[in-house]
């Protein structure tokens, strides 16, 4: 019987150069509802799916925030997701009381890259199992990045991430040079057409397995913020409606001028 | 032969008397700084319609001995802040080391997001602070002078207990009891200062100097004075106290040549 | 005579190595570094039926010298945005500065902690006991700090806790603390709680009835303080530039500036 002798640790290389417990970590990410992320100008989007394991049980929290100007979304280990989120909380609050500064965003991302990658080098560890995104501003704008169990990390103007996440994905691409220009209303309407692309068939959004956090500047080149604000439930409610069948005309003319070129 | 080898080399005590090792002995408390060595006197600073500006003199003093006439007080960082030492001149140039490091670490970001005067001074506060809890005080008495996040002029101070504040004027030492009133005459709240022009501010700063020059004993004629705006800093670190009048001093007792 | 010293095992010459310890003996610590300071003023809390009143002097002094006109030592706590206008509890920090601001920022990272982790604002009461054993914590170092914390309690009555420096605490009406809380506690004492007031002709000796105890409206406590403060000012020189009160009610906390004397 075959049996693969180069996934025992995460610090062993296969003879093709492979890590195939990072490897198998980032499956655990595709094992994730999918979570989008967007950024504008002015705005950073993070709209998710919740699933609930079982009818009894309530709904996965998908969606943190983190400081008043950023917050995370994940897909994949619920409990490693917020490992990173409770050393993020602390990095953002020690920046805050050491330089009375909002910590840059790339900063905070670096740094939790910097601990997934020590897990994949330290025999004994195991890589974190989730991927995120994460939504802030700083003094350079609205930001969006992505994280990987890998410690890859890389500045998005929109992802997907989470099982079927490639349906979202092709949506984002095919709506790229739109988004720079959204407000918040449009870029989070964006976000959640791109999240019904990724819906199994028989799925729906609701305002109980959806989550939308929006955080942005209150114009461009910023200094006064809009703070990162979490969606849930009810509050929902108010996102859904944009894109629900009657609210859809507006983008299906947009849709047809684009077959007409 | 001595079976002692540690003994192998070393002078032998019936020729030249028992070892006196007591200078060797450290039987006292671990020491910590107790008190400044070479130490530099006021640093002042006054802030104005656009900007801040900050002057402290060249001297550093041992003692009531002048010691070295040449050391520069002001310090730069990172084009956006000026910081003025008074205090410990070794613990001045402790701080600069360590604004040297913070100041290449932030760079590596290459967001573009520097330290602004305002974290700058937060930052060495709270530096100032734990040395202080640890009773191990990095002796010193700052200044910073720069631009907050609004790009609005700032200045607070920061000294040894990590105590803060910060006033449209400030001055450290001396210049607490000598200039700071002429300073608050000039600014006495945020509005005027917001109203003072850069020539005026500076103008004061330099009187100012002038009088600290003439009163305080370890004091310099020789300064450093820097003005911070949005356009930059313009460090001058060789400047000379000029249109000295020392006319006052020989109408004062004590003061001048005359002896009753 | 050197041959027969020191060394007993040797009973020779001797050889001068340092047989002293080479660290340095356990003694006890001296210092000529004191690391407190006073920096003056005063603060002064009062709680009424439904709302709360802050309030701190906004001079900081050394010694003989103003230090700022405009230092405050009264801070909203807790709230998640950088300029706290979302907070609810308010901590007022007087005595050595340094100690009042570090103070103040562990407490109000606790209680963002707290929000953090339990999604829900801490209540008055918790943060006041928190910020008790926070104080302890440092029992043999203190923080040279007499704090104040306010706000509303569980049911939006207004609640005052008063501390010394290392976190001994209590519930009260109302509180002065700081440089001139000797001129202004006496003055409380009888405005606020009515003591030494009496029911003109109810009696006398033990016949004499109390003035019945009502919680003050909200202008009236507003003077109250006003009042304090500029006589404080008259008397106390630490005392003086600015008044800063904070007025917290269950529509968030109020904030307001109002000069004193400068001299």
């Amino acid at each position: 019987m075959f049996r693969n002798n180069y996934d025992n640790d995460s610090v062993t290389f296969s003879p093709q150069g492979r890590i195939f417990q990072v490897e198998y970590a980032s499956e655990a990410v595709k094992q994730g509802s999918v979570v989008v992320g967007i950024v504008s100008k002015t705005h950073a989007v993070l709209v998710a799916v919740k699933r609930n394991a079982e009818e009894l049980s309530s709904y996965q929290k998908k969606i943190i925030a983190i400081d008043e100007h950023l917050g995370l979304s994940l897909a994949g280990l619920a409990s490693d997701a917020r490992v990173l989120s409770n050393f993020m909380k602390q990095q953002s609050l020690s920046s805050r009381l050491t330089y009375g500064r909002a910590i840059p965003v790339s900063r905070l991302v670096t740094s939790i890259g910097d601990r997934a990658q020590t897990n994949t080098q330290h025999y004994g560890k195991r890589p974190y199992g989730v991927g995120l995104l994460v939504a802030g501003v700083d003094e350079s704008g609205p930001h969006l990045f992505e994280f990987q169990p890998s410690g890859m990390t890389q500045e998005m103007v929109a992802c997907a991430i989470g099982a079927r996440s490639q349906m979202a994905r092709t949506y984002l691409e095919r709506n790229l040079e739109k988004f720079a220009d959204c407000g918040k209303e449009k870029l989070i309407a964006h976000g959640l057409r791109a999240l019904k692309e990724s819906l199994a068939q028989d799925k729906e959004l609701t305002v109980e397995n959806c989550s939308v956090g929006v955080v942005g500047v209150r114009g461009e080149g910023m200094t006064a913020i809009e703070g990162f604000k979490l969606f849930d439930g009810q509050d929902v409610q108010q996102w859904l409606s944009l894109v629900t069948e009657g609210a859809e005309e507006g983008e299906g003319e947009g849709e047809g001028m684009e077959v007409d070129s | 032969m001595n079976h002692l080898p540690q003994a192998w080399g070393r002078p032998r005590d019936d020729v030249y008397g028992p070892y006196d090792s007591s200078y060797l002995q450290n039987n006292g408390p671990n020491q910590h700084t107790q008190q400044p060595i070479v130490t530099g006197t006021s640093v002042i600073a006054l802030k104005f319609k656009d900007g801040v500006v900050i002057a402290a003199d060249n001297l550093a003093s041992y003692g009531s001995l002048a010691r070295f006439t040449n050391v520069k007080r002001l310090r730069k960082f990172a084009d956006t802040s000026v910081v003025g030492f008074g205090g410990d001149v070794s613990d001045m140039q402790y701080l600069d080391r360590l604004l040297n490091s913070l100041d290449i670490d932030e760079a590596y970001s290459s967001a573009g997001d520097t330290l602004n005067a305002h974290n700058l001074h937060t930052y060495l506060s709270k530096v100032l602070y734990k040395r202080r809890s640890d009773f191990n005080p990095l002796w010193n008495q700052l200044l910073v002078a720069g631009l907050d996040g609004e790009d609005m002029p700032f200045l607070a101070s920061a000294d040894l207990l990590g105590t803060t504040f910060s006033s449209p004027s400030l001055a450290t030492g001396f210049g607490a009891h000598l200039a700071q009133p002429i300073l608050r005459k000039v600014a006495p709240d945020e509005e005027t200062a917001a109203k003072l022009s850069k020539e005026d501010a500076v103008q004061s700063v330099k009187e100012c100097m002038k009088v600290l020059f003439y009163r305080d004993a370890r004091s310099l004629d020789k300064y450093s004075i820097a003005v911070i705006t949005k356009e930059g800093i313009d460090l001058k670190e060789d400047e000379k106290l000029e249109q000295q009048s020392w006319a006052f001093a020989d109408k004062i007792r004590g003061y001048g040549t005359q002896v009753n | 005579m050197a041959m027969f010293s020191q060394n007993p095992l040797m009973n020779g010459p001797n050889y001068s190595f340092n047989q002293a310890p080479a660290t340095a003996s356990d003694g006890h610590k001296q210092h000529g570094f004191y690391p407190y300071t006073d920096n003056g003023g005063s603060t002064l809390a009062i709680s009424g039926a439904d709302f709360t009143i802050m309030a701190g002097d906004t001079r900081s002094t050394s010694g003989y010298s103003i230090n700022t006109r405009y230092k405050p030592k009264v801070f909203k706590i807790g709230g998640t945005t950088a300029s706290q206008n979302d907070a609810t509890i308010v901590l007022s920090v007087v005595g050595f500065a340094a100690d009042g601001e570090a103070l103040k920022e562990r407490l109000d990272a606790v209680v963002k902690m707290y929000r953090y982790q339990h999604g829900k604002p801490m209540s008055v009461k918790a943060c006041a006991q928190r910020l008790s054993t926070i104080l302890y914590g440092k029992r043999f170092f203190p923080y040279y700090v007499t704090a104040i914390l306010g706000g509303l309690d569980e049911e939006g009555k207004g609640v005052v806790y008063s501390y010394d420096p290392v976190g001994s605490y209590e519930r009260e009406m109302c509180r002065a603390a700081g440089a001139a809380a000797s001129l202004i506690m006496p003055f409380l004492d009888n405005q606020v709680n009515f003591k030494n007031q009496y029911e003109p002709e109810s009696g006398a000796g033990h016949e004499l009835q109390e003035r019945e105890k009502i919680p003050l409206p909200r202008g009236e406590v507003e003077d109250l303080v006003k009042d304090a403060f500029d006589s404080a000012v008259e008397r106390h020189i630490e005392v003086g530039d600015g008044l800063q009160m904070m007025i917290v009610t269950k529509d968030g906390i109020e904030e307001r500036y109002l000069p004193l004397k400068k001299d």
